[in-house]
């Protein structure tokens, strides 16, 4: 009976308090929550046409930074992606170098970035704001020869250290949005050089890279220099058209892998007698959600790469990208399947990937179906690169970041000038009026912008990169020795190993240093620090 | 007394644990071990490149048995453990000299002898 009652009564209250909630609710359906009360205005809910006019300009640029920023974040969680896809494909006991690796390309990057690479790339871009986040106005010097009466930008000149002119909210935006991009880059030769790369080596590898060799790059195409004002003084197309990256993050970092590789050499046990044979990775499903986590921020590189959330062309760019990750995924799995009798799961990982890369230029411009076409040529085309790059270039890569990066890179720049349908994009790089088109819509000016972009690419990074990992190699070496290599990088290059617990237990770490006996104190002061154990 | 070391499937593991103790052998130390016979290796592919798997799981059972338990150890494995097909594991008897229990200092077939734990249910 009692419990009963209490029952009831508790079910009671519970039902006054929900309608009590019900009715005191204040507007819980949303439609009158902001209203012409929410424009700042002199008088209350009256405002004039230019008070309006100034809180709609507002709202637009508020929007486009929060879609910036937001996509600036999803790009910096890539970096875990890469971080897992790299340690996956990699042994267990370079597994904490690997990961070192991946931390550090951002840690060092930020920093030489934020000294002088933001300047190089982006001090020469500033304007007026418009509709999408750009460098603010005073962020305006252009350096390079001048040519017919035209500057033909080569590197940007303010924007040092974030400060001065470029203390602005919009450079800090592009700032960050550009800074994330830069260690994609960055980090991709981490997965191609791993297991035997000197972190000494990679330490100043990722400051010259972060502060001169991607960003030169990126200002002739993204920061107003040479490659992306082909359309406008050269007449070709609308210049070298890159939405947001093929070339300048992927290939730069494919190129770069290739040029590290050359130098490096392949790790031991890799090839015998000429022949190469499998390493296989230690941890499969840790690469499978580095690849879930980096298609997951691929949302964040291509359709944030509008800089602007009022510009609704993005619904087009996330769904090209996602079709055509699908596409590259299905093709590697069934070309793998074909060719390897079974599908191979780390193949089909390079798949998704290569189809994500080769979208990547040409997300904003192309058709679905064109979409799913370049993500299927990306997905056959992965994996014979794969092979070409291990037995016939000899270059050993554990990851595919050269098959990924570099050849879909390519591929993803050529598409572009291919398959771009004219429907968005004009006056891009301040070249025509119509949108971007490629060489199958009928301008083949496009194209040629493209193969130029490329072109300059190659010799740019290629020797560059080629060079930096030269000096390194002469100065201070690029490799480890072959006793760190076979043993493990986990147990040379950094402190600690990545899994303490995968040694027998009868070595089980133990401690050097006694800890204080529990014993009175004048024993403890006796107690003599032991020797540092083994080397 | 004899030393009594079987190699199994490991998928077997389950059926002969309980054909021993049917037996009421119920002393045994089991290792996961790696090894060649007469199957053939494993062929899988690494990124395109073949990937040869030439030693096979196994289980070790290491067994001391009193000379009454031999033949009834050795029958309890041998009928549990087979399948009919190559890789079913061999099964090796040994002369054992000595055995001491650490706990009683026993010795030889005392030792081998199981005590039952008072309270086991």
């Amino acid at each position: 009976m009692d419990h009963k009652k209490r029952l009831i009564t508790i079910l009671f209250l519970l039902g006054l308090l929900a309608t009590s909630w019900a009715l005191l609710a204040a507007d819980p359906s949303g439609a009158n929550t902001g209203g012409i009360a929410n424009v700042p205005s002199k008088v209350a809910g009256k405002p004039t046409l230019e008070e309006i006019g100034a809180a709609v300009g507002q709202t637009r640029v508020s929007l486009n930074f929060v879609w910036t920023l937001s996509a600036a974040f999803l790009i910096w969680f890539m970096q875990a992606g890469f971080a897992l896809a790299e340690t996956g494909f990699t042994r267990a006991k370079n597994a904490a170098h690997t990961m070192m690796l991946n931390m550090m390309a951002f840690g060092l990057g930020v920093i030489a970035f934020w000294a002088c690479g933001f300047a190089f790339q982006m001090g020469g871009s500033g304007s007026a704001m418009g509709s999408a986040v750009s460098a603010p106005e005073g962020m305006s010097k252009l350096l390079g020869p001048t040519i017919g009466g035209n500057v033909w930008g080569l590197v940007g000149g303010t924007g040092f250290f974030l400060s001065g002119v470029s203390y602005d909210v919009a450079a800090f935006a592009i700032f960050l949005f550009q800074m994330v991009f830069m260690d994609t880059a960055l980090t991709i030769p981490t997965g191609a050089l791993s297991e035997r790369w000197k972190l000494s080596a990679f330490t100043v590898y990722t400051l010259v890279g972060g502060a001169v060799i991607y960003p030169i790059f990126a200002n002739w195409a993204w920061g107003g220099g040479w490659l992306s004002t082909l359309g406008k003084y050269a007449h070709l197309g609308h210049g070298y058209v890159d939405f947001a990256g093929s070339g300048v993050i992927h290939l730069t970092g494919g190129v770069m892998s290739v040029t590290g590789l050359i130098v490096l050499g392949p790790r031991i046990g890799k090839y015998a007698k000429g022949v190469a044979q499998a390493i296989p990775g230690h941890n499969l499903p840790m690469a499978f959600l580095g690849c879930f986590i980096l298609a997951f921020g691929w949302f964040g590189f291509n359709a944030g790469s509008t800089l602007a959330g009022t510009d609704l062309r993005i619904s087009v760019v996330a769904v090209n990208t996602m079709l055509a990750s699908g596409a590259g995924a299905c093709l590697s799995y069934f070309v793998t399947w074909w060719k390897f009798k079974r599908p191979d799961p780390s193949m089909s990982i390079n798949g998704l990937l290569a189809g994500l890369v080769a979208i990547t230029a040409p997300c904003a411009f192309v058709t679905a179906p064109a979409a799913v076409l370049i993500g299927s040529i990306a997905g056959v085309l992965v994996v014979w690169a794969a092979l070409f790059v291990e037995n016939k270039l000899k270059l050993d890569d554990p990851v595919g970041a050269v098959a990924v990066h570099g050849f879909n890179g390519v591929w993803g720049v050529i598409a572009l000038g291919l398959f771009a349908d004219g429907t968005y994009g004009g006056g891009f790089n301040g070249g025509p009026e119509a949108g971007v088109t490629g060489l199958f819509y009928g301008d083949a000016g496009q194209l040629a912008a493209q193969l130029i972009g490329l072109g300059s690419n190659l010799v740019w990074v290629g020797a560059t990169s080629f060079a930096l990992f030269k000096v390194i190699d002469l100065a201070i070496g690029m490799r480890v020795t072959a006793e760190q290599e076979l043993q493990g990088l986990d147990y040379s290059e950094v402190s600690a190993p990545a899994y303490s617990g995968d040694r027998p237990s009868i070595s089980t770490p133990v401690f050097v240093t006694r800890p204080p006996a529990p014993a009175p104190a004048p024993a403890a002061a006796t107690l003599k620090p032991a020797p540092a154990g083994g080397k | 007394m004899k030393l009594i070391t079987a190699i199994i499937r490991p998928e077997k593991l389950e059926d002969v644990k309980v054909a021993l103790f049917a037996a009421e052998v119920e002393g045994l130390t089991i290792q996961q071990v790696s090894g060649h016979g007469g199957e053939k290796a494993v062929v899988e592919s690494y990124r395109g490149h073949p990937l040869l798997y030439e030693f096979h799981d196994k289980v070790r059972l290491d067994i001391a048995v009193s000379e009454p338990f031999v033949q009834v150890t050795v029958k309890a494995i041998a009928d549990a453990a087979r399948t009919g097909q190559v890789g079913d594991g061999k099964i090796f008897v040994q002369q054992l000299d000595h055995v001491v229990r650490i706990r009683t200092g026993e010795s030889d077939v005392e030792a081998l002898t199981p005590v039952t734990v008072a309270g086991k249910t």
